[in-house]
């Protein structure tokens, strides 16, 4: 245990390392674009779950823009799909995960470069037609017969926390369909495929336009923390550090919790 | 389509012909085709194979993946025959566009045609709101959304391959048949059938063989729920997405075998060209 806390202590001083040379062999062109630390160059590649892609993608401009010189990459999937591309070898600087379970997986395969760092929750609440003309008021609600539901499958960490909520509410609920991510869940309900679905709060905050959220109490027993960390095998380690940095910034916060992530 | 009996001796003295500049990047063509199948292989957990595959939840989507793509298979041969007759024997106007539409479900991808088929087939879609209001019937989540998705991927393939069977046959036979006063009907059923059978079933054979992997627009239109409409494909998507990448190689390995074990065991009566 102690090595591996060395080993990832030692892998954060290189990181920045790193990042001091690149600090010093560029020091000589004209790249400071007025911003503070304009030591990171190049493309940022990020792994994020299906949940983070908008506040993400507008994090990214932002970073951009604060750093001269730098493209952000997504790769937005299932938190579980995403750390098995991980662990296979996957090219990726940054991975940011709905839950510290898929997380654990790509630490415990030595995958991360330090200790992640939970950076905003998650609430689940029902997502259901605008309107809400089925008149679903809790989870207890979903039980009615004929009332199509969909959830994630458990695999997923929108699954595992409606696993949760459900089993803390005791409510037997049959799904129609077990989706791969809580994007998947949600457009089912869209399509109005499904008459209800299980999704983040910061997901149905997105799609306001199409669906309405039913907040419930038994949601906080299933709050998901959303870590982040920078990947042992990053091509531009420097890079993927300044974007954790800027993910747990002010500006960062302001957009996450605009989003309606909460802080941790 | 087809020529006349080649003469060409098949078997002396080929090999010693073939040019260096084909040889070389047709060995690079089979390894390109093969390696990922190795690799596959490479990274089999053999010793706890049984036992993954005894998982009830393996037998389950199997079960459904055969059952699923011989039930399109069906539906394919009862709706795709007549329609490559119909491309083959009959000249009417749009024809080529009509077999250009026929092929478009062959490039478009599956979650395409999921996306596709949810809004024709769909609670609300343009067909399947009409369904849903006279009789009840909704195909997402269902076994019968499956059959439906996997149909619609495949069928092209049969249709395709029937055509080609029923250009390439001699229409002598038809003629004569008319002649002797035999109805279209009669025509098609007693001669044109058995003489293009091999095609029909090569075409089957590809048709069942397409379903069977059929991933995309299964799990957008279909869902995915173990035992109603998880086939094998979204079995292994679900066990790779959970992280168990041993798991997932197994249940690869198993659809793998059973293709590969038909289409082996097909291929020689039926898919080799006459």
């Amino acid at each position: 245990m102690k090595l591996k806390f060395a080993a990832a202590g030692l892998a954060t001083v290189l990181a920045f390392g790193l990042a001091g040379c690149g600090d010093d062999t560029s020091s000589g062109t004209p790249a400071a674009g007025g911003s503070s630390s304009s030591a990171v160059t190049g493309t940022v590649t990020v792994f994020a779950a299906a949940s983070l892609t908008e506040s993400f993608t507008t994090l990214g401009k932002q970073f951009e823009a604060a750093h001269q010189g730098t493209t952000v990459k997504f790769n937005f999937a299932g938190s579980s799909a995403l750390a098995t591309q991980i662990n296979q070898g996957a090219p990726a600087d940054v991975f940011a995960s709905a839950s510290p379970k898929t997380m654990t997986t790509v630490t415990e395969a030595g995958n991360g470069a330090g200790a992640a760092t939970t950076f905003v929750k998650n609430q689940l609440v029902i997502a259901v037609a605008k309107g809400n003309p089925k008149k679903i008021a809790g989870l207890a609600d979903l039980t009615k017969p004929g009332l199509k539901v969909a959830l994630c499958a458990d695999a997923v960490p929108c699954g595992a926390a409606a696993k949760t909520a459900l089993e803390a509410s005791g409510v037997k609920l049959t799904p129609v369909t077990l989706e791969q991510d809580v994007k998947a869940a949600l457009s089912k309900v869209k399509l109005g495929e499904v008459d209800a679905a299980l999704v983040y709060r910061t997901d149905a905050q997105v799609s306001t336009a199409d669906v309405d959220a039913v907040e419930f109490p038994e949601s906080a027993k299933a709050i998901n923390d959303y870590p982040i960390v920078v990947l042992k095998n990053a091509a531009n380690p420097a890079g993927g550090q300044a974007f954790v940095d800027y993910v747990l910034s002010a500006d960062g916060k302001t957009v996450l919790t605009a989003a309606g992530f909460q802080a941790p | 389509m087809t020529t006349a009996p080649a003469v060409v001796p098949r078997r002396s003295g080929t090999a010693a012909r073939v040019p260096v500049a084909l040889l070389v990047p047709a060995i690079g063509g089979l390894i390109f085709l093969v390696l990922p199948l190795a690799g596959l292989l490479w990274r089999t957990p053999w010793a706890t194979l049984p036992q993954r595959l005894a998982e009830p939840e393996v037998r389950e989507a199997l079960k459904l993946s055969l059952l699923t793509a011989s039930l399109a298979t069906l539906l394919c041969l009862f709706l795709g025959v007549p329609l490559a007759w119909l491309l083959a024997r009959v000249d009417f106007p749009g024809r080529r566009l009509v077999r250009a539409l026929i092929t478009v479900p062959l490039v478009l991808p599956p979650v395409v045609g999921g996306i596709a088929l949810l809004l024709a087939l769909g609670r609300r879609g343009l067909l399947g709101s009409w369904l849903d209001s006279t009789f009840g019937v909704t195909l997402p989540f269902t076994t019968t959304g499956v059959v439906i998705a996997e149909a619609f991927v495949a069928m092209p393939f049969l249709v395709i391959s029937v055509e080609g069977a029923l250009r390439g046959a001699d229409t002598r036979f038809e003629e004569a048949a008319a002649t002797l006063g035999a109805t279209r009907w009669t025509t098609f059923t007693h001669v044109t059938l058995p003489l293009v059978a091999p095609g029909i079933a090569a075409g089957g054979v590809l048709c069942w063989a397409r379903a069977l992997g059929e991933f995309g627009a299964t799990i957008t239109f279909a869902g995915n729920y173990p035992g109603i409409t998880q086939t094998m494909p979204l079995a292994v998507y679900q066990t790779m997405e959970s992280g168990d990448l041993d798991g997932a190689v197994v249940l690869s390995l198993l659809l793998l075998a059973v293709s590969v074990t038909i289409l082996a065991a097909l291929r020689d009566r039926w898919l080799t060209a006459p």
